[in-house]
């Protein structure tokens, strides 16, 4: 235990481990946050798809030499907002849009990376996820998404837990579905974008699915499954980059194994309850 | 003078190029049973959907005498039924009171009052704390009715109901909807395909084919259309 406090102390005398830390946390707080919408309307790969867009906005970003934020964000939102069209207007199914926007995507990322050589390093960390690219506007960033995606969670609860169920009753009620489809599609496309740069495009979905999914295995209400994929999602990522630091392992793929880990753990609890 | 409630007027819906609803056109009293009927791809939930907005129309109107009637809606339970849903009775009761509710639309007190009232009402207050997909079929549609009715609507639309429920259920359902009109003088209108459950629990029958075919009080129903319709749908209820 002494050493285990050691090695936080240690780490946590680095900026880039505080700032990995903070993001990770606030990231994590709001993926599991949207993840209940996500996951229980059968949109939870929209985190994979605009995860992919990011990919795309960040290749083009290094082609023109200037931040990915300022492109990943508009971009990716745009893109979130796109699916949504489709799944609405085009009648095509939300993984198929998904599927459509994010295999484009990533054909236009491969394409820009291979005309313009020279900054591969670069993309593997967006891809794999690299605490060490992580700014203090990342920070920023990232608490003030934070702060929104609570606030939005807490003022808008009811008609998100009534979209959730029944979108149709919901809109009898009188609930603009749309609009509320559209927040919580922004929402998470911002997250994606802040999250790539913990976990990396390949795993930022995971922040999304697995907490909600390990807290389904045991909560019994809609309230308790949000706070409890919370706690599970900030647990994972504490674990996970202590971990990594600790074992000198990729920080994003340590917090997808710890929450790989919990699930099962919470599976086995629904087992033999 | 009979109070009219809702006027639907001349109504026409398209998917694409195919038309689902041709020029329909009726009028709701005020405390009517209407049992909608109809073969499928006739247009009976395009119809129930276009009047409670829930899909856009390609002509014609459907006016309310009152703009903020409450409605109640109980959708196929097919459509809302997943055991995974994480969510207790109660819950799901509460949506039923979020319309006219000012943000952030809290369950209060007296909303908890009135959710108990109508789980006692509904025979399911045990099922209060229970997570929604442990339910059995029969269960959930109650406590779907539970959402529909707990605002005390004036107008209460279901599509097929009974669909997911046995006979002896069925029948009990039915009764309870019978008294919900006659005690609250709720409308209803009741999608089905169970004619005989229609003619018994009804007062009036529209038959639909994308344009209205009959609408008026049941007991005309045989004697205006003759057996051969009725035949047609009895052969197959759950088509």
């Amino acid at each position: 235990m002494t050493n285990l406090f050691g090695i936080i102390g240690e780490m946590m005398q680095y900026g880039f481990m505080q700032r990995a830390i903070i993001v990770g946390v606030l990231i994590a707080i709001c993926g599991s946050m949207l993840g209940i919408f996500l996951v229980l309307k059968k949109f939870s790969m929209i985190g994979d798809g605009l995860a992919h867009v990011s990919f795309a906005t960040v290749a083009i970003a290094l082609l023109l030499n200037t931040s990915p934020l300022f492109i990943s964000i508009p971009v990716v939102i745009t893109a979130s907002l796109f699916i949504l069209k489709l799944n609405e207007k085009a009648n095509l199914h939300g993984d198929a849009a998904i599927g459509l926007v994010s295999s484009f995507s990533v054909a236009l990322g491969i394409l820009i990376t291979s005309v313009s050589q020279g900054f591969n390093v670069d993309l593997f960390s967006f891809l794999f996820g690299s605490i060490l690219v992580i700014s203090q506007m990342d920070v920023i960033l990232s608490l003030i998404l934070a702060v929104i995606v609570v606030l939005t969670v807490i003022l808008y609860y009811n008609d998100l837990f009534a979209i959730t169920h029944d979108e149709a009753f919901a809109s009898v009620m009188g609930i603009n579905t749309k609009y509320m489809n559209a927040l919580i599609a922004t929402l998470t496309a911002i997250t994606i974008v802040l999250g790539i740069r913990v976990v990396g495009t390949m795993l930022i979905s995971s922040m999304i699915i697995f907490p909600t999914v390990t807290a389904l295995q045991i909560s019994k209400s809609f309230k308790s499954t949000i706070v409890l994929s919370t706690v599970i999602s900030v647990t994972a990522v504490l674990i996970g980059v202590v971990g990594s630091y600790a074992l000198n392992l990729p920080s994003g793929a340590s917090i997808v194994m710890v929450n790989a880990l919990l699930f099962v753990l919470a599976f086995g609890f629904k087992r033999i309850r | 003078m009979l109070n009219k409630q809702i006027e639907v007027k001349n109504i026409s819906v398209k998917y694409g190029n195919h038309i689902v609803l041709d020029r329909v056109s009726f009028e709701i009293i005020k405390g009517d049973y209407i049992g909608l009927v109809g073969a499928n791809g006739s247009g009976k939930t395009s119809l129930v959907k276009a009047m409670l907005g829930l899909i856009q129309l390609e002509s014609g109107s459907v006016i309310y005498q009152n703009p903020n009637i409450k409605k109640g809606y109980l959708p196929q339970i097919a459509l809302t039924s997943d055991r995974l849903f994480p969510a207790e009775v109660k819950e799901i009761v509460g949506i039923g009171l979020l319309s006219k509710k000012k943000r952030p639309k809290i369950i209060t007190k007296a909303d908890k009052v009135k959710i108990d009232d109508i789980l006692i009402r509904l025979n399911i207050l045990d099922l209060k704390h229970k997570r929604i997909g442990d339910l059995s079929g029969g269960q959930q549609q109650r406590v779907l009715l539970a959402r529909a009715m707990v605002n005390k609507p004036e107008l209460l639309i279901m599509d097929e109901p009974t669909s997911a429920l046995d006979p002896r259920v069925r029948e009990d359902f039915y009764k309870l909807i019978q008294e919900i009109n006659t005690t609250d003088g709720t409308t209803v209108i009741l999608v089905s395909h169970d004619l005989g459950s229609v003619q018994k629990y009804a007062r009036k029958m529209l038959v639909l084919d994308r344009e209205v075919v009959f609408f008026d009080a049941v007991d005309k129903f045989a004697t205006s259309l003759g057996h051969d319709h009725f035949h047609l749908e009895a052969a197959n209820p759950h088509d």
